[in-house]
């Protein structure tokens, strides 16, 4: 059941996307840009765990849940250490992410030669 | 004066023209498109977790991570081979959304600015495009902090 649901809130998520992208006429990056914010915003509030309960990888695998942990690891921290905590924690469940698109991007460049 | 005002008239023309020539977009069939690549690609994920949660321990709160780590690394490797641009010409949002689509916007400028070198090209550059989503999400978060921080009034130690 929770592959139905993967499937379709991260679909709806992509569809979101999608839309500002039409209709909104908004480049990429503007987009990204968005929706990162709006998942930061959602954790804020604390409604993002509850999508990821539910939808699993539908909530986890969208760029939104990049701001949700941004967010996460910020607010844990300074549940433990105060302001300073929202420093030092906001890279700390994010760092997976970030650390693999840079090494795995850096051994691509390595590796690969560019087209055309 | 006139001057303007035939500037302006010309505009008015021009961008008249220009919304009736341009192509419209098909935005439902995009829209179809994103939600069956991305839910595809999450689905995959939701396989991945799967996978990670039931042979090596983890569990709901802590099987993100490498969740998100094999997700790039095989995003990574179709970029090179040039694949997964092929299919986000198709997909549109459906593969800029997901993180896969993060690691090819890093992966693509890599290695497209190799050619310049790889301090000035591919450290200077990789962040080209990924580099707003981590500003902005990073700033975001920040505020978001600090709001809570107010909230509960946990300061920590001063």
């Amino acid at each position: 059941m929770i592959f139905l649901w993967a499937f379709i809130v991260g679909g709806l998520i992509c569809v979101v996307g999608q839309l500002m992208m039409d209709g909104l006429k908004l480049t990429p990056a503007h987009t990204m840009a968005t929706l990162v914010v709006v998942g930061a915003v959602l954790d804020g509030l604390g409604l993002y765990e509850r999508l990821i309960d539910f939808a699993g990888a539908g909530a986890t695998v969208p760029i939104t849940s990049f701001g949700n942990q941004l967010v996460h690891g910020a607010l844990a921290e300074a549940d433990r250490t105060g302001l300073i905590g929202v420093i030092t924690g906001i890279f700390q469940i994010t760092s997976a992410g970030i650390s693999a698109a840079i090494i795995f991007s850096f051994l691509a460049a390595l590796v690969f030669k560019p087209k055309g | 004066m006139s001057q303007q005002n035939d500037d302006q008239m010309e505009k008015e023309a021009y961008q008249k023209v220009a919304s009736r020539i341009e192509p419209k977009r098909p935005m439902f069939m995009n829209c179809i498109k994103a939600f069956l690549v991305g839910g595809f690609i999450c689905v995959i994920g939701q396989c991945i977790s799967t996978f990670y949660m039931h042979f090596f321990h983890f569990n709901e709160a802590t099987v993100g991570a490498p969740t998100v780590a094999t997700l790039i690394f095989i995003s990574v490797l179709l970029t090179g081979f040039g694949v997964y641009d092929k299919f986000s010409q198709f997909a549109g949002a459906g593969t800029a959304v997901p993180v896969t689509g993060f690691a090819n916007s890093m992966a693509s400028t890599a290695i497209e600015y190799k050619t310049e070198g790889f301090v000035l090209g591919v450290g200077g550059n990789m962040f080209k495009l990924a580099g707003s989503v981590i500003v902005f999400g990073t700033v975001a978060a920040f505020i978001i902090g600090i709001i809570y921080t107010v909230a509960t009034g946990q300061w920590g130690a001063m």
